[in-house]
């Protein structure tokens, strides 16, 4: 079956990106595939590379990363020249990016923001996304309150 | 944009202010007009006070975005349905909810109001017959 999962809740915070991480996690274990798995509300603070816990303690953005990575969380695009190149299917909502300071190279650019904190394995775009994801996955499953 | 047609379910279950699920979620009702899907917005719990008539934000500091729910109309809603239940618990009825006007560009047909009340049982029909629930 094709999921998409939806966000809502920032890291450590809530409990509901832990959650979708399992969720998604066993699913690719039974073969499943996820669409896309996108970030909304404080949930867009999952997609900060700069988050630093305890070492002790679960790093929740890298569990993602690595994750994604594992299993290819990502689909095909065309690059600027035309190239077919894989995009992370790790999608962070820019509007409720853009009030919360998570940034990318071209978000940086477009506001004059002197940094960025997008974590290489997650994109910015935009509410479209999850919309698409909902239309083209069989089930879209919503974590948070 | 797509040819697949679905029907969409957004259930609104948080109140207006104090938290900023409502308006993110209004956004993705005027974001997702553009897919052409078949959208129905269903109001419940704390939810209900979305639709509260006469809000006034002057006072909390925050944007009264209550005018952006009548204009649902022209983004492709043409249900919104409020629970019964949910309205009756906090003292309301349908007397103190907006009025949402829907009207058809090309057949022109019109709908004075489609806010419509319902029954725990209709929500779940309601629910049971979506292929998506976005829920905020």
């Amino acid at each position: 079956m094709k999921f998409a999962i939806q966000i809502n809740e920032g890291p450590y915070q809530h409990q509901a990106s832990d959650s979708a991480y399992m969720f998604t996690k066993a699913a690719l274990e039974k073969g499943h595939e996820i669409f896309r798995v996108f970030f909304y509300h404080d949930g867009v603070n999952n997609g900060t590379r700069l988050t630093t816990p305890p070492q002790d303690d679960r790093n929740i953005v890298n569990r993602w990363a690595e994750l994604a990575e594992q299993y290819k969380i990502e689909s095909p695009t065309k690059d600027e020249d035309g190239n077919e190149v894989m995009q992370t299917e790790l999608v962070v909502c820019v509007a409720a990016a853009q009030r919360r300071g998570i940034v990318d190279e071209g978000e940086a650019k477009r506001n004059s923001k002197d940094a960025t904190n997008i974590h290489p394995r997650f994109r910015i775009s935009g509410l479209g996304q999850l919309i698409e994801a909902a239309i083209q996955s069989d089930r879209l499953v919503v974590f948070g309150d | 944009m797509s040819e697949t047609i679905k029907k969409f379910l957004y259930l609104n279950r948080k109140a207006p202010y104090g938290t900023i699920y409502a308006w993110e979620s209004l956004e993705v009702v005027l974001i997702g007009a553009a897919f052409d899907q078949e959208v129905r917005l269903m109001f419940l719990d704390d939810g209900v006070y979305q639709l509260t008539t006469g809000q006034d934000t002057t006072a909390v500091g925050m944007k009264n975005f209550s005018p952006t729910y009548r204009t649902l109309g022209d983004y492709e809603v043409k249900s919104i349905y409020v629970d019964k239940d949910s309205l009756e618990a906090r003292g309301l009825t349908q007397d103190d909810v907006v009025q949402i006007a829907w009207e058809d560009w090309e057949t022109e047909e019109e709908v004075e109001n489609i806010v419509e009340v319902v029954d725990a049982a209709r929500v779940s029909e309601l629910m049971e017959e979506s292929d998506v629930i976005f829920s905020f």
